[in-house]
């Protein structure tokens, strides 16, 4: 269904090219692109584009290419909450929509468990964090809700085909050492607008080594290096996870980056890469654990599509298997969807978790982004979500460390921001 | 915003602005209105009732960046605030602003601009002019995107399109 452009390309110029009809794209092209999937959320999606829909009198492009996920306001807190949760579940009704996933977790990591998004597509989604769907091999990136109205009724996109900056990563990630800490290494090196906008490739031994919900996290925080798109190249790993999925059968073959495109190319080491933590407040501030170690804690948070996927999880349960976080330090865990939270309890993960003297959250977006529960005055956290930005998870006095979940488990094990490597040893 | 030369007052910001800092996380729930009320506490408090109709933000490097809720720019339209002008924008803000009609301009030298000075702007050459006569030149913006802007956004465009009345802010 999907022809691949036979000329050498990047597996960005083969996605776009794809989706706007034409044979190839050049870096700087403004094209039109057909959208094959378009993700929001309560809080971008429904509340906004009901009233625009209405006003202009017309329809939905196509729903069978709709994905809505509650995910942002619920559980719901306050009135102000229950009119947005209910707008979208009113509005997902009236519409008839087939793709609805209401509380079931934080919607990038529901649509890809759910197998919307797959290899050679291009997709929109209402989050920034939405070039999670890269993990996959497909073209997806967030907009804004007035531009999800345009893709909405008109089932297209316009979109400057991007350079690609190619994150080639050698080696192997050693033991307590993951994806998030390769990505505060590469927001700390590039800074948050670093990826100007242009397509990130996440590529080598170290990447291809990644199971797929890792590959989501590195995907997921090309958000956090300002790229528009953070791909990986599909192969075995992604076709058996879609496989799991529900998805149908795939072809990942060509949707790659042609050998002698041209790319920019930065080189990184996974043998040495050691655990990275952000300071407050931005994922830039980042450098390894051993600059912050001996920080105290007052909170440990595991949540968010970034940070509590089942790995995140498991991470977290490796380090805690059988102990107990220090006195006077606070878990809190919030699983990314039940589906995670379903099979971390199958196999015993969460019952580690909970022996440890974790809270457990609701599979939403939650504290991550100020809903929820949220971080009081003066409170130094450290968390395993994507931002540290002053207030966003609650008080502006906070103070909030960005961490893999292995640094926030032996932190909160501590008491102390802590290396996990020392505690898995 | 027009090509003539009219005095727009400078609010002078530093590097790295995000999204989070001009639409709040907390106020996130409400109307546009109220959400402008809460717009840059955190490093401008008087800004949202200082600000003026006319008025533009000349920032540092990387404005926007962050989350993808158009609120963010969204307030900025509500306040008045006729450009930003900054050496570089997130991505995926500088679209999401076109697309709610607030104009960016990019301008390697915006840090010559100083605070509460009065500059001109030209939307056909995309220069700023300081009160001193300085002409900066901005880097070119496809043309799609300045009748985006000059139709108020992406929305007025679909009104047009659908045969409906376009709004004005």
């Amino acid at each position: 269904m999907m022809a691949i452009p036979a000329n050498a390309q990047t597996l960005a110029q083969k996605l776009i090219a794809r989706a706007a009809g034409l044979a190839s794209v050049r870096p700087g092209d403004i094209v039109n692109c057909k959208v094959d999937l378009a993700m929001f959320h309560d809080s971008s999606g429904p509340r906004r584009l009901k009233p625009m829909l209405e006003e202009l009198g017309a329809q939905i492009w196509d729903k069978s290419r709709v994905v809505l996920v509650m995910d942002h306001y619920v559980p719901e807190r306050d009135d102000d909450s229950r009119k947005i949760v209910r707008i979208a579940r009113d509005w997902a009704s009236e519409q008839n929509l087939p793709h609805v996933y209401d509380s079931q977790g934080i919607c990038h990591v529901v649509v890809a468990q759910h197998g919307h998004i797959r290899p050679g597509m291009l997709c929109v989604g209402g989050d920034s964090h939405s070039p999670t769907g890269g993990a996959f091999g497909a073209y997806m990136f967030g907009i804004g809700s007035t531009e999800m109205l345009g893709v909405v009724v008109t089932g297209e996109i316009w979109l400057r085909v991007p350079h690609t900056l190619q994150m080639h990563w050698s080696g192997r990630l050693q033991k307590g050492v993951t994806a998030k800490d390769m990505m505060l290494h590469m927001v700390g090196r590039f800074g948050m607008n670093g990826g100007q906008y242009q397509a990130v490739e996440f590529a080598g031994p170290a990447v291809k080594a990644l199971s797929m919900q890792e590959r989501m996290t590195l995907s997921n925080m090309s958000a956090e290096l300002g790229a528009q798109v953070g791909l990986i190249a599909p192969d075995e790993v992604t076709a058996a996870w879609l496989q799991a999925a529900g998805a149908p059968a795939l072809d990942v073959s060509g949707w790659h980056t042609d050998d002698h495109a041209a790319v920019t190319r930065h080189e990184f080491d996974a043998d040495t890469l050691a655990p990275y933590v952000a300071a407050p407040h931005s994922p830039a501030n980042a450098d390894v654990v051993g600059r912050y170690s001996g920080t105290p804690v007052d909170v440990a948070y595991i949540g968010a599509c970034t940070g509590a996927k089942l790995d995140d999880l498991r991470a977290a349960a490796e380090v805690l298997r059988g102990q107990r976080v220090a006195p006077g330090v606070r878990l809190m865990v919030a699983p990314a969807s039940q589906k995670d939270q379903l099979a971390a309890q199958e196999e015993g993960v969460l019952q580690v978790l909970l022996d440890a003297g974790a809270e457990l959250f609701p599979t939403a977006c939650g504290a991550c982004a100020g809903y929820g529960e949220t971080m009081g005055d003066n409170t130094t956290v450290i968390s395993s979500t994507a931002r540290n930005f002053k207030g966003r998870m609650g008080s502006a006095t906070a103070q909030v460390y960005l961490a893999s979940p292995y640094t926030v488990a032996a932190s909160a094990l501590r008491g102390v921001i802590s290396d996990p490597r020392e505690v898995l040893a | 915003m027009s090509g003539a030369a009219v005095g727009h007052r400078v609010w002078k910001l530093g590097a790295d602005i995000d999204t989070d800092v001009l639409a709040p996380g907390h106020a996130m729930k409400h109307g546009i209105d109220k959400i402008a009320t809460y717009c840059l506490e955190s490093v401008r408090p008087e800004f949202a009732s200082q600000v003026r109709p006319g008025d533009v933000i000349v920032a540092g490097a990387n404005f926007g960046i962050g989350s993808s809720r158009e609120q963010a720019a969204s307030v900025l339209v509500k306040l008045g605030v006729a450009a930003v002008i900054a050496p570089s924008f997130s991505g995926l803000y500088f679209r999401n602003a076109f697309n709610v009609g607030l104009l960016l301009l990019t301008c390697p030298e915006a840090a010559q601009l100083q605070e509460a000075e009065q500059v001109a702007l030209d939307t056909h050459t995309l220069t700023v002019t300081s009160d001193t006569g300085n002409i900066l030149v901005c880097e070119p913006i496809p043309e799609f995107l300045l009748a985006m802007v000059r139709s108020g956004g992406l929305m007025n465009q679909l009104r047009i399109r659908y045969g409906k009345e376009p709004q004005h802010v």
